[in-house]
C-alpha cells in the first residue's frame, strides 16, 4: 500500500480504519474455531446429511399382495411387480392378513386379486384389481399409485403382445422430462439444499457479531474512535462475506462432484447470483444483531427467522406454486425463494437470463434493504 | 425436595415469561409458523401452469384438451403456435408443463389407430414433475375410458380400483400438518432451554445458584420442567388450531398422543441441556442447538420418508426423539392409533430422554464438585 | 486557554434528568476529577464529551470543535476510555494496539516508535504477544489506556479507570497519566469512586444527582473542612464497635477505622464531647482531606441517613470464640500447568471479619471459590462450618452464605421475587419463609422497591439485595467477593456498617477487597501475591512489619504495596524466600 501515493489524507485515513477493522474481524475468525466451523464443517455436515437424508425417490416399497385363487393369469400380474426395483412384494394369504400388515407398516399398499378375477377377466368384463394404499404420507402414497399403475400398463401389454396383438389405447402419452431426464431428486435437492445451507450460515456467522460487541463493552471503545458506521459494518461485512464465499465454493464442490448433479450453467454467473444472496443474508444476520443489541435475543430471532423459513417457504422442497396465494406473498419476502430459484436453473437448466435476471434483482433490493437497515441503525451515538 | 422444585420452576417460568420481549419470541412464531407452514407444507399440486402446442385441428384434440380445461388442476398459461416457442416458456418457468398435440393426432384416433400426446416438464423440481405427469396419466387414462366407451371399443381387460387408507383424497396437508406440531415443539424447548444454562453462567447467576443447598438433579429438573410445561401448553395450543382450524381427523386417544408428546419433551429437553451443560458460551450453546435442531428435523420423517435414506442414516435416525414423535403425531391423528399400537415409539424416546438427563446431571456434578 | 467548554447542558432519559444545566471549563494541561456517587451523571457527562449522546440542550465544545455538530472530529483529538473498556480478549496486546492504531489513523511509519513508549510505559512490553484475555485486570486496564493514546489525544477522557484495580496498579496508572499530562501536553478528565484519588488531582468537579456542586481544587474543598475532622482512640474496644459507637453519637457526620482508631467528621461548628463517649477515649484534632468535605457536602443535601441496624432477627448459632470455622490446610489449586494457588494455609475463628487481599491475579478469587464449593482443591483440606466440602457439600452450603463480585441475581426477576426464590432454595418455608422475607425488605430498605426488576435497580441497592439474598437463611459463614467494587463511598459507608452489625451477632465474615481503607475493618486478614500467602496478621501488625524511617506511620495501602513490592523484587533476584 505505501508505494501507492494517495493524495488525498482524508481517503487513505478511511482506508487504513477498514484495513483495521478487517484485519481485527478477521483475526478473531481464526482464533474462534466456531466460526470457521461454521463456515466449512457445517456445509459439509448438512450437505451430507440433506443430500442422503432428504430423497424423495420411494424404492423397494413393501407391497403385499394378495392372490385369492391362483391362476396364470394372476400369477403373471404378480410377476410383474417382481421386475421393478421401486416395489418390493410380499405374499399373504387373506386380505385380513394383509390389512393387518398394513396397520402395523409393514407395507405400505396392497395390491388384491379377488377369486373372480381370472374369470372376469377371460370373459372380458374389465376385472378389478383392488389397489389400497396407506394414505397417511401422501405425497409417497401417489407415487406408490404411480408405480402399481406402472406395473399394470406393462403387463397389459404384455399380455397383449402374448395374444399377437397389440394394446390399442386411443391416447398414449408420450413424456418428456427436460433438464432432469431420471427424474433424481437429489438434482432437484441439492442446489436449493445450497441455499438453506447458505441462509443458516450468514445468519449463524454475523446475527451474533454486534451484539457481541455491544455485550462486552468493544462497541462503545469503537464507537469513540473516528471510524464510521459504515466502516464498522464493511470491516464486519467483508471477513465473513470471504468465510461465506469459501463454504459456498465448498458445497457446489460437494454437489457437483460428491452428488453428481450437472452444472449447465455458467460458474461466473453462479459467483455473481451467490454473492448477491449471501450479502443480502449476512446483511439480515447484522440487522437482527443491530436490533438485538444481545445475544441472547440475536440467537433466539436468528434461530426463528432464518432455517424454517428456508426449508419450508423457500420451494427449495414444497412447489410454492402449489401454495395458497396468501402464503406464496409471504415467500416474496424471503430472499431464500430467489436463490433457490436461480440455482436450480444454473445447475439444471444453464444460463437462462430471464429467470436469473429477474430473481438476482430481487436480491439486489434485498441486499440494499438490510444493509440499509443495518446501517441506519448501526447509530454512532448511543441512543 | 419438593419446596426447592417448585422455588425454581416458579423462578424460571418468571425469567422467560416476564421479559415482554421472550415472550413475545416464545408465542407468536411458533403460532406463526404453524398457520404459514401448514398452508405452506403441501405437495399436492393445484393450478399446474401448463401451455399447448396443438399442431393438430381436429375435433378428437380438442375434446382432450377440454378434460385439462375443465379440470381445477390445471390452468393454461399458453397457446404456442411454433416449435421455436417451447423452449422459452419452460425455461422461464411461465408454465411447468407443455402439452403437444402432432397433426396427425385426429386421423390416428379416427382410424382406430393409438394418438400420441406429448408431454414435456420442467424437472427442475423433480418430485413435481413426476406429480405432475402422474395428474396428466390420469387425465388420459379417463379420456380414453370415455373414448373407448363411446366409441364401442371393447374395454381394458382389466383396471385398477384405488382406494387409500386414513387419508382418502390424499391431502398431503393431511401428512405434513401433524408433523408441524413435532417440530414447533422442538423449536419451543429448544429456545427456552438452550441458552438457559449458559446465560446464567455468563450472567453469574449459576455461581449463586450452586453455593445454595440445592442438589445437581434438582437444578437439573428446575430447568427441565419449565420447558416441559411450556411446551405442553404450545402443543396443546397447535394441536387445537389442527383439529379447529386445517380441520384434520384426530382419530386416536389423547392419552396415546399426551404421553408421546411428554416423553418427547423430557428427551428433546435432555438433549437440549446436555448440550446446554457442554457449552461454556452463548455462542456455543446456539452452535450446539443448530446442530441438533437441523438433523433432528432431516431424520425424523418430517418432509420425507425415513424409509428412502441411506440405511446409515437410517440407523442415525434411531437416536432422534423426533422420528418417534412424528410417528406418534401421524398415528393418533390419522390412523386412529392406540397407546399398546404405540408401544415401540415410547419406549426408545424414554431411554433417550433419561440417558441424556443423566448425563446432562452428571456434567452439572462435575462442575459443583 | 481552556480545552473544553460545556454550558448549559441539560440531558434526560425518558423524562429523567440525568444531568441539569452544568457548565464547566477544563483548562488544557490538568487532571480533573470527576467525583460524584452512582447516578450521578458522571458517565452520561464523559459520553456527552465524547459525542456519543446528544444533550438535550445547552453547549459543549471540545478543542473548538462542536461535540454535537461534529462527533466525528472530537473523536479524532480526544481519546475515550469507558468504564467497561471492551479489549478484545481473544486478540493479542500488539493486535489490539494495532487495531487502533489503524482507527486512529496512526501512520505505518511512526507506529514503531509509539508501540515501544506505550509498552514501555505501560510495563506491557514483555506481553506484546499474549491475548488481551489473559491479562490481568490492571494490565488490561493499562492495555485499555496504551489503545487509547496510540495516537497520542489532546483530551484523554477515562471513566472509572481505576475500579477494580489493585493497589499498586493503580498508583502505576497515576504515574503514567501524570507523565502523559507532563510529557505529552495532553489534558485529561477522570472519573474515580476512589476518594483518595481526588487529591492527586489538579482540579475536581463535584457531581451529584446530575447536578454540579462545584468545581475546584482538592485543597480548597479540604481547607472548608479545618477544625472537623478528629482522631478518636481507645485502647482495648474492638476498632469497629468504637466506630459504631461514635457514629451514633450527637453531632457526627462521618465516622471510618483508621489505623488504630476511628476517624471522626463532626458538624459545622460542633466540637466532640468527650463527656458523652466511653471514659478513656482519647480524641486529637487532625488535618481535613477531601473525603471529609464530599462526605459533608453530600450529607447537607441528603440529610443524614439512618443508621442501619443489621439483626438476623434470630441468634446465629455462634460457636465459642476460639473455634476455627474456616480452615485452609495446604490447599493447592492447579490449572493445567498453571498453579492459581499454592500450598496456602489459613485459618478463620468464629464471628471474625477475616479479609483477602492481593493484587490482580493473586489467586484470591481462586480460594475463595474452593472455599464456597465451585472449584475443587487439586491439594489439600477445606473444612467450612465443621463440614468437609467433599463430603457434604450441599449441608456445608446451608451454612454459609456468598455474595458474588459482581451483581448475579435474577436480573429479570422482581426483588420479591428473588428473595422468595432464594429463602426457597434455602430450604424456608412457611411462616418462617414470610418472616425473613419481610425481615429482609424492612433491614435493608427495599420495601419500596419491593416490586421493581432487580436489574432496574440502582448500584445501591442491588447490592442490598443481594446481600439480603446470602443472609435470608441466617448463615453462619458470610462470604463476599469484593462486595465494593464500583460502589461509591456513601454506599460504602453503609455497607461496611451492615457487617460490623453481623459481626457484632457472631457472623464469622470472609472477605475480599481492593479498598485498602476497607482492609482497617477486618480483625486479621492474609495477603496474596501470585498464588502464595506473603503476610498474615491484625491490619496493626501488617502495618507495624513496614514501618521504618521513611515510612514512620504507613497506611494499609503502603504496607500493601510495600509487601508486593518485596515479594516482587525478592523473587526477581530469587535471593529472598517467598515466604517470610
Amino acid at each position: 500500500m505505501r508505494f501507492l501515493r494517495n493524495p488525498d489524507p482524508a481517503q487513505q485515513a478511511a482506508r487504513m480504519r477498514l484495513r483495521g477493522m478487517i484485519r481485527k474481524e478477521a483475526r478473531q475468525i481464526v482464533r474462534d474455531p466456531s466460526s470457521i466451523a461454521i463456515a466449512f464443517v457445517l456445509p459439509i455436515l448438512l450437505l451430507l446429511l440433506f443430500g442422503y437424508g432428504i430423497s424423495l425417490d420411494a424404492k423397494h416399497v413393501p407391497l403385499g399382495i394378495v392372490i385369492e385363487s391362483s391362476s396364470p393369469e394372476a400369477a403373471a400380474f404378480a410377476g410383474s411387480f417382481e421386475q421393478s426395483e421401486y416395489l418390493s412384494p410380499h405374499r399373504f394369504g387373506t386380505i385380513q392378513e394383509a390389512e393387518q400388515a398394513l396397520i402395523t407398516h409393514e407395507v405400505d399398499g396392497i395390491v388384491w386379486l379377488r377369486n373372480d378375477f381370472e374369470e372376469k377377466l377371460l370373459s372380458g368384463a374389465n376385472a378389478p384389481i383392488g389397489v389400497i394404499i396407506n394414505g397417511v404420507d401422501a405425497n409417497t402414497a401417489h407415487i406408490i399409485e404411480g408405480y402399481v399403475k406402472g406395473a399394470w400398463l406393462s403387463w397389459l401389454q404384455q399380455r397383449a403382445a402374448e395374444q399377437a396383438g397389440e394394446l390399442n389405447l386411443p391416447v398414449q402419452l408420450q413424456q418428456r422430462v427436460w433438464f432432469n431426464a431420471e427424474l433424481r431428486s437429489q438434482n432437484f435437492l441439492v442446489p436449493g439444499l445450497i441455499a438453506v445451507i447458505m441462509t443458516l450460515i450468514g445468519a449463524l456467522l454475523t446475527a451474533m457479531v454486534i451484539a457481541r460487541e455491544w455485550e462486552r463493552g468493544t462497541m462503545e471503545a469503537l464507537l469513540v474512535t473516528p471510524v464510521t458506521a459504515k466502516e464498522i459494518l464493511l470491516g464486519k461485512l467483508l471477513p465473513y462475506f470471504v468465510l461465506g464465499i469459501g463454504g459456498l465454493a465448498l458445497s457446489v464442490g460437494m454437489a457437483v462432484w460428491l452428488f453428481g448433479v450437472p452444472l449447465h450453467g455458467s460458474l461466473p454467473v453462479l459467483f455473481i447470483s451467490s454473492s448477491l444472496f449471501l450479502i443480502a443474508s449476512l446483511g439480515m444476520g447484522l440487522t437482527i444483531s443491530t436490533v438485538a443489541r444481545n445475544q441472547f435475543v440475536a440467537g433466539q430471532i436468528a434461530i426463528i427467522v432464518s432455517f424454517l423459513p428456508a426449508f419450508m417457504l423457500s420451494g427449495f422442497i414444497f412447489d410454492i406454486n402449489s401454495m395458497p396465494p396468501a402464503v406464496q406473498v409471504v415467500t416474496y419476502l424471503l430472499p431464500a425463494r430467489y436463490y433457490v430459484s436461480i440455482l436450480q436453473t444454473v445447475f439444471l437448466a444453464g444460463n437462462v437470463w430471464k429467470v436469473i435476471g429477474l430473481n438476482s434483482l430481487a436480491l439486489i433490493v434485498f441486499c440494499a434493504f438490510f444493509l440499509g437497515i443495518a446501517r441506519r441503525r448501526m447509530s454512532k451515538r448511543l441512543e | 425436595m419438593w419446596n426447592h422444585l417448585k422455588a425454581l420452576i416458579v423462578k424460571e417460568l418468571l425469567a422467560v415469561l416476564k421479559d415482554k420481549k421472550s415472550r413475545l419470541v416464545l408465542i407468536a412464531p411458533p403460532l406463526i409458523q404453524l398457520m404459514v407452514f401448514g398452508y405452506a407444507a403441501t405437495f399436492d399440486m393445484n393450478h399446474i401452469r401448463y401451455a399447448v402446442f396443438n399442431e393438430d385441428h381436429g375435433a378428437a384434440s380438442r375434446e382432450l384438451l377440454a378434460h385439462f380445461e375443465h379440470s381445477d388442476t390445471f390452468e393454461c398459461v399458453a397457446q404456442l403456435d411454433g416449435d421455436a416457442q417451447i423452449a422459452p416458456v419452460i425455461d422461464n418457468k411461465e408454465a411447468l408443463l407443455l402439452l403437444r398435440i402432432p397433426s396427425d393426432f385426429s386421423r390416428n384416433l379416427a382410424l382406430g389407430q393409438t394418438a400420441n400426446l406429448q408431454a414435456n416438464v420442467d424437472g427442475r423440481n423433480s418430485n413435481s414433475a413426476m406429480l405432475v405427469l402422474n395428474y396428466v396419466q390420469s387425465m388420459v387414462s379417463s379420456f380414453n375410458t370415455d373414448w373407448m366407451q363411446d366409441h364401442g371399443e371393447s374395454p381394458l381387460p382389466a383396471h385398477l380400483v384405488v382406494r387409500s387408507w386414513y387419508n382418502p383424497n390424499l391431502v398431503s396437508r393431511w401428512f405434513i400438518v401433524p408433523g408441524i406440531v413435532g417440530l414447533l415443539t422442538l423449536l419451543v424447548t429448544l429456545l427456552i432451554t438452550a441458552l438457559s444454562v449458559a446465560r446464567e453462567r455468563e450472567a453469574g447467576t449459576f455461581d449463586q445458584l450452586l453455593v445454595t443447598p440445592l442438589r445437581p438433579f434438582e437444578i437439573l429438573l428446575g430447568k427441565a420442567l419449565p420447558a416441559v410445561i411450556i411446551g405442553l401448553l404450545e402443543a396443546t395450543a397447535s394441536i387445537l388450531i389442527i383439529v379447529f382450524w386445517f380441520k384434520i381427523p384426530l382419530l386416536g386417544s389423547l392419552l396415546a398422543l399426551y404421553l408421546g408428546l411428554f416423553l418427547f419433551l423430557l428427551s428433546s429437553i435432555g438433549v437440549r441441556l446436555m448440550i446446554s451443560s457442554l457449552a461454556v458460551t452463548q455462542q456455543q450453546g446456539l452452535l450446539g442447538a443448530f446442530l441438533f435442531f437441523v438433523p433432528a428435523i432431516i431424520l425424523s420423517g418430517f418432509s420425507t420418508p425415513i424409509a428412502n435414506m441411506p440405511e446409515i442414516l437410517q440407523a442415525l435416525t434411531l437416536l432422534n426423539p423426533l422420528r418417534y414423535f412424528i410417528v406418534i403425531l401421524r398415528g393418533v391423528f390419522l390412523e386412529g392409533a392406540t397407546v399398546s399400537l404405540l408401544w415401540s415409539q415410547y419406549w426408545p424416546m424414554a431411554l433417550i430422554g433419561l440417558f441424556c438427563l443423566f448425563t446432562a446431571g452428571t456434567l452439572f456434578r462435575r462442575r459443583m464438585v | 486557554m481552556s480545552v473544553l467548554e460545556l454550558s448549559g447542558v441539560t440531558k434526560r432519559f425518558a423524562g429523567v434528568p440525568a444531568l441539569n444545566d452544568v457548565r464547566l471549563n477544563i483548562r488544557k494541561g490538568t487532571v480533573t476529577g470527576l467525583i460524584g456517587p452512582d447516578g450521578a451523571g458522571k458517565t452520561t457527562l464523559m459520553r456527552l464529551i465524547a459525542g456519543l449522546l446528544v444533550p438535550d440542550s445547552g453547549a459543549i465544545s471540545v478543542l473548538g470543535i462542536d461535540a454535537i455538530q461534529d462527533p466525528l472530529k472530537v473523536q479524532q483529538v480526544i481519546g475515550y476510555m469507558p468504564q467497561r473498556f471492551g479489549l478484545y480478549e481473544d486478540l493479542t496486546v500488539q493486535e489490539n494496539l494495532d487495531l487502533y492504531a489503524d482507527l486512529q489513523g496512526l501512520p505505518d511509519a511512526e507506529r514503531q516508535a509509539r508501540y515501544a513508549a506505550l509498552t514501555h510505559l505501560t510495563g506491557l512490553a514483555p506481553f506484546t504477544q499474549r491475548l488481551a484475555g489473559k491479562l490481568s485486570g490492571g494490565m488490561k486496564q493499562k492495555l485499555g489506556l496504551a489503545c487509547v493514546l496510540v495516537r497520542p489525544p489532546q483530551l484523554l477522557l477515562l471513566d472509572e479507570p481505576t475500579v477494580g484495580v489493585d493497589p499498586v496498579s493503580r498508583r502505576e496508572l497515576w504515574a503514567i497519566i501524570y507523565r502523559l499530562v507532563r510529557e505529552e501536553n495532553m489534558t485529561a478528565l477522570l472519573s474515580t469512586a476512589y476518594l483518595d484519588e481526588a487529591e492527586r488531582c489538579n482540579e475536581v468537579i463535584l457531581l451529584h444527582k446530575g447536578e454540579l456542586l462545584g468545581q475546584s481544587l482538592p485543597a480548597e474543598f479540604s481547607q472548608k473542612m479545618a477544625g472537623r475532622s478528629f482522631q478518636a482512640t481507645l485502647p482495648g474496644m474492638n476498632k469497629r464497635s468504637l466506630q459504631s459507637r461514635l457514629a451514633r453519637s450527637s453531632g457526627v457526620i462521618d465516622s471510618t477505622i483508621q489505623r488504630t482508631g476511628v476517624r471522626i467528621v463532626m458538624e459545622a461548628d460542633v466540637q466532640p464531647d468527650p463527656a458523652a463517649l466511653p471514659a478513656g477515649i482519647r480524641i486529637e484534632p487532625v488535618e481535613p482531606r477531601f473525603e471529609d468535605s464530599f462526605i459533608s457536602l453530600l450529607r447537607e443535601i441528603d440529610g443524614q441517613p439512618a443508621l442501619p441496624e443489621v439483626s438476623l432477627a434470630r441468634a446465629v448459632p455462634s460457636g465459642t470464640d476460639d473455634e476455627e470455622v474456616i480452615i485452609v490446610d495446604q490447599v493447592t489449586k492447579r490449572f493445567g500447568s498453571f498453579s492459581a494457588v499454592k500450598d496456602v494455609s489459613f485459618k478463620v475463628k468464629a464471628g471474625e471479619v477475616f479479609g483477602l487481599l492481593g493484587a490482580n491475579g493473586a489467586g484470591k478469587s481462586t480460594t475463595f471459590r474452593m472455599l464456597c464449593g465451585l472449584l475443587p482443591a487439586t491439594d489439600g483440606h477445606l473444612r467450612v462450618a465443621g463440614l468437609d466440602l467433599g463430603h457434604a457439600p450441599a449441608k456445608a452450603r446451608a451454612r454459609i452464605g456468598y455474595m458474588a463480585q459482581k451483581f448475579s441475581l435474577y436480573g429479570d426477576l422482581s426483588v420479591l421475587e428473588n428473595l422468595r426464590f432464594f429463602s426457597s432454595a434455602y430450604g424456608l418455608r412457611g411462616s418462617d419463609q414470610r418472616a425473613q422475607i419481610d425481615w429482609a425488605l424492612q433491614e435493608f430498605e427495599l420495601k419500596p422497591y419491593a416490586n421493581s426488576t432487580s436489574q432496574k435497580l440502582p448500584l445501591g441497592y442491588k447490592q442490598r439485595l443481594a446481600m439480603a439474598a446470602a443472609l435470608m437463611h441466617r448463615p453462619q459463614i458470610l462470604f463476599l467477593d469484593e462486595p465494593t467494587s464500583g460502589v461509591d463511598p456513601l454506599a460504602r459507608r453503609e455497607f461496611w456498617q451492615r457487617i460490623a452489625a453481623l459481626a457484632e451477632e457472631g457472623v464469622t465474615i470472609l472477605v475480599t477487597t481492593h479498598f485498602m481503607e476497607e482492609a482497617e475493618y477486618c480483625d486479621r486478614l492474609v495477603i496474596m501475591a501470585k498464588g502464595d500467602i506473603l503476610a498474615e496478621g491484625t491490619p496493626d501488625e501488617l502495618r507495624a512489619r513496614v514501618q521504618s524511617d521513611q515510612l514512620p506511620d504507613p497506611t494499609m495501602e503502603d504496607a500493601f504495596v510495600y509487601l508486593i513490592e518485596e515479594h516482587e523484587t525478592g523473587r526477581r533476584s530469587d535471593a529472598v524466600p517467598a515466604k517470610s
